[in-house]
């Protein structure tokens, strides 16, 4: 009978960070490792070890296991040896679990979530650094980004980075798949740390209702008390016009985004720079948001080679009340954050108002007040988050309650 | 093998190399060499034609006028870089006239010359003498070049040459435009390259001087780098280089996040030090990332008002612009990289060719590098004090060349932006594979992960506190790769023959550089 075998990873001269592995299971005669790698003198000891820990977690006694490195991190050569083993033996019910190095920096509904970059789920070499470009968050995509044959070995390498990659502070944001394969992925990203997950193409609030119910479910069985923020992807005509019970579907839900390519051959039309078809629909998730309490965020800006084009397109979006953007690239975060960064006047009205609701509130007055007008409650929190905004794009110092802006 | 010393930076060296002895490095400035420079023989006009025609029909019959014999010196520049169609063609004519055990003596070598490997296994060259980079490091790394490889920057080539450690019997010197009485230019013709200055010192120094060119021009080839008084033979060939392998069309500017982030860094990290001011300069390699930086300051540069009054070459299209936009008063270059820089450095007087005698000698009454504020460089490690190492990789094998990069360390504030690890291995050691520069020496190192500064360095400290610069610590930069890639790596089982020395700029042993088993 033939011997089972699974091939995971990647190999060839242009490939980096990452590592291809053939297991071929066998009946006896232990474990036989052929090893190639560009860091053979540096690590070469240290994956062998690595790989020995691992088909020993996978309770795999008996293989021949061929490798081909080209600098793989620890973590990404476990998640190659796993899907190949899971593709050797279909269900496997252990894993090779990295520990966890650090809690990621807890999340908040309300946070700032201006930028968000995308990473392809199975491109562990675009996550090392991505959190040094200090976005607000990070999306490890398992949907669109990931070929239907690698779905599995994404879920691993995500699930492995989530555990491992310090992402600097940003919110860890997982995009699932649609359907019963995103339910799916569930299992794969609530117990090791993702903060939040975007659930693509949304026509039904009841979509959201099961991921909110299987990832609550799937957090009590871990042990994990911080709740899984949702964010749901609206892209067709449908999906648009239930925005709000999709806003509405669970307290979870703190974002509503859009994704104008599939939108726009949903309608028909082609889409366009300016935009005029999606116009409607973009004040409609944003009016939805907004109605709902969550913040609306703006798709992606697709040239990553047009940096004005971006800071424009970011400026619009701020104008028309969304509150973030999508990545594709990190050069793309700092002009974000600088578009949505509030204007000099804006801060400093702003900071008055603030300043003004800190005394009345330390006078234990129930009304704000500046100069002659009475300030409504909606003001003062838009005029705090504009101050938090300044503070994280470094327009305020920590000191801001004494300096005045110029 | 010769007896082994501790030097005063504490690394085992030889005390002879090649049969010649040897002085260990002393410490930065400590060595102080006396007596007289080498000078060329006596020529006498009577010698050469009087019409100044000093053509002859093919290399091989200027090789043998010129006198080579086996066991003799010969050397050329690395102006073509990896588009040299000259030295090979050299080595196959010795090689038909019988000649033995050559000693080759470039300015730098390149992968082009891995033919240079089978005449070194047909015994026709006894071994290299420069920069080995690619396959001929990898040869001589693994022990089978006869002789020691000897790593010298630039400034040390001119100042090996020119205190006779090295004797150079014969000079083929390839020359994009050439007249027939020997004067000679790079920054024009089929295979211009701009400047010719590597060569510069073999034409002065060399007993014979081989002019090789494939565009002749009547008398007076104008402006002449090389000047045809020092030259005994020109050589005309249908073609002596690759155009597309001497020079880009355009240099491509990195897009890689990370590269850029740290080439940004280290606009930011320059823009905060005293010393960016009105008339600063900066010499910045042509590399992804230095070049980068350069870009990005020239944004700073524009917002601030701020002016250079030189920037030194590698000069490329950028470096171009910053002069033609009014942003420096001149481009001092020792090399030419792209065809914007050739044809800058031909229309333009304010873009001048300089050379290693100019630039980097360490025996000169002083050298341009320590003049400039600012000096932008690569490294292929960096130690927890500083040392660097360009040479060898983690591996131990030798596969670049130093360079002016020693020389460079001259400079006021020198600045090597570098990510933290490499393809899992880390940039930051404990110790460095090859020193080839002392830490006193390295004044910043700007990761992707932070900017460390070198705690010598307190006027740098100060500068950029509070300016919201990642400056951290290097050896926390270090503990957190180590974290991310699985630990230290470990090191290569190297041998104890020792195949290689790298010498200071004032032509001291500053490290030796052992075997790598195959």
């Amino acid at each position: 009978m033939a011997h089972p075998v699974g091939e995971a990873g990647a190999r060839g001269a242009d490939v980096r960070s990452d590592c291809w592995v053939r297991l071929e299971i066998r009946d006896a005669g232990g474990v036989e490792l052929s090893l190639r790698s560009k860091v053979m003198t540096m690590y070469g000891r240290a994956i062998r070890e690595q790989a020995a820990r691992g088909l020993a977690a996978l309770g795999i006694a008996h293989a021949a296991v061929e490798m081909e490195d080209a600098g793989a991190l620890p973590f990404v050569l476990d998640a190659r040896l796993e899907t190949a083993a899971r593709r050797a033996l279909g269900a496997l019910a252990a894993e090779i679990l990295p520990a966890r190095r650090a809690a990621p920096t807890p999340s908040a509904r309300d946070r700032f979530r201006r930028s968000r970059l995308y990473l392809p789920g199975n491109s562990p070499k675009l996550m090392l650094n991505a959190g040094l470009h200090r976005p607000d968050g990070v999306i490890l995509d398992l949907e669109d980004a990931v070929a239907p044959a690698e779905k599995d070995a994404a879920r691993c390498v995500v699930r492995n980075a989530l555990r491992v990659v310090d992402f600097g502070g940003a919110e860890l944001m997982v995009r699932i798949n649609q359907g019963e394969r995103g339910l799916a992925d569930l299992d794969w990203i609530v117990p090791h740390g993702a903060q939040m997950v975007l659930i693509p193409k949304v026509e039904d609030p009841e979509a959201v209702r099961d991921v909110d119910a299987r990832a609550a479910e799937i957090a009590a069985a871990a042990g994990r008390d911080e709740p899984v923020w949702l964010m749901p992807i609206i892209e067709s005509s449908l999906g648009a016009l239930r925005a709000l019970a999709i806003a509405t579907a669970s307290p979870n839900v703190v974002a509503l985004a859009i994704g104008l390519e599939d939108y726009t051959a949903d309608l028909g039309v082609q889409r366009t720079a300016e935009g005029t078809e999606s116009f409607w629909m973009r004040g409609q998730v944003i009016n939805a948001a907004r109605a709902a309490g969550i913040q609306p965020i703006d798709t992606v800006f697709s040239d990553v080679a047009d940096q004005e084009g971006l800071r424009a397109s970011v400026l619009e979006a701020k104008r028309l009340g969304f509150d973030g953007k999508g990545c594709i690239h990190p050069r793309q975060i700092a002009v974000v954050h600088e578009a949505f960064a509030p204007e000099a006047a804006e801060i400093e009205k702003a900071r008055r108002i603030v300043l003004a609701f800190e005394e009345a509130a330390s006078r234990g007055l129930g009304v704000v007040s500046l100069g002659s007008k009475m300030i409504d409650p909606p003001v003062v929190k838009r005029a705090q988050h504009t101050v938090q905004l300044a503070l994280a794009t470094g327009l305020l110092t920590e000191n801001w309650r004494e300096e005045a802006t110029s | 093998m010769s007896e082994l010393v501790k030097n005063a930076a504490g690394r085992m060296v030889p005390t002879e190399v090649n049969g010649v002895p040897q002085t260990p490095y002393q410490g930065v400035g400590r060595f102080q060499p006396a007596g007289r420079k080498a000078s060329a023989s006596i020529a006498r006009c009577s010698d050469y034609p009087a019409n100044g025609d000093k053509r002859v029909g093919s290399l091989r019959e200027a090789l043998e006028k010129c006198g080579l014999r086996s066991g003799m010196t010969i050397s050329s520049h690395h102006h073509f870089r990896n588009g040299d169609l000259v030295m090979n063609q050299v080595f196959d004519a010795c090689a038909v006239m019988g000649l033995q055990d050559l000693v080759w003596f470039p300015s730098a070598s390149f992968p082009c010359h891995e033919p240079a490997i089978a005449h070194q296994e047909a015994g026709v060259i006894k071994r290299v003498e420069g920069s080995l980079n690619g396959p001929l490091g990898a040869y001589a790394s693994h022990g089978h070049m006869r002789g020691e490889a000897v790593l010298r920057s630039h400034g040390g080539r001119w100042q090996a040459v020119q205190d006779g450690e090295v004797h150079i019997d014969v000079a083929v010197l390839a020359a994009p435009t050439a007249d027939a009485f020997g004067n000679a230019t790079g920054d024009r013709g089929p295979s211009a390259c701009g400047s010719l200055n590597f060569g510069l010192v073999d034409s002065l120094h060399a007993d014979k001087v081989i002019v090789v060119t494939d565009n002749l021009v009547p008398f007076p080839c104008v402006p002449w780098q090389i000047q045809g008084n020092n030259v005994d033979f020109v050589v005309e060939l249908d073609k002596i280089g690759d155009p597309e392998k001497i020079i880009s069309g355009t240099t491509v500017l990195t897009r890689s996040p990370d590269r850029l982030l740290i080439a940004e860094l280290t606009a930011k990290f320059m823009r905060a030090t005293r010393f960016y001011r009105e008339g600063f300069s900066m010499q910045a390699g042509a590399g992804g990332t230095a070049l980068a930086a350069t870009i990005f300051l020239k944004d700073f540069m524009k917002a601030d008002g701020v002016k250079s009054r030189f920037m030194r070459g590698g000069s490329t299209k950028y470096l171009v612009e910053i002069l033609e936009e009014g942003l420096t008063d001149y481009i001092l270059d020792g090399q030419t990289f792209d065809l914007d820089g050739v044809r800058s450095m031909r229309e333009n007087p304010n873009h001048v060719a300089t050379s290693p005698f100019t630039s980097y000698n360490w025996h000169g009454k002083g050298n341009f590098a320590s003049l400039v504020d600012f000096v932008v460089l690569g490294a292929t490690e960096v130690d927890v004090d500083f040392n660097a190492n360009v040479v060898t990789h983690s591996d131990g094998l030798m596969l670049h060349g130093i360079g002016g990069w020693q020389n460079c360390l001259a400079a006021n504030v020198t600045i090597l932006p570098i990510p933290s690890f490499r393809d899992r291995i880390p940039v930051l050691v404990d110790a460095v594979t090859t020193l080839c520069g002392p830490g006193e020496l390295i004044d910043v190192v700007v990761t992707e992960r932070g900017i460390a500064i070198n705690p010598r360095r307190q006027d740098l400290l100060d500068d950029v506190a509070g300016k919201g610069l990642p400056i951290r610590p290097l050896a926390e930069i270090k503990a957190e790769v180590e974290g991310i890639v699985g630990g230290k790596p470990d090191k290569p089982a190297l041998g104890d023959e020792v195949v290689g020395v790298v010498k200071w700029v004032d032509g001291t042993v500053l490290d030796a550089i052992r075997r790598v088993p195959e």
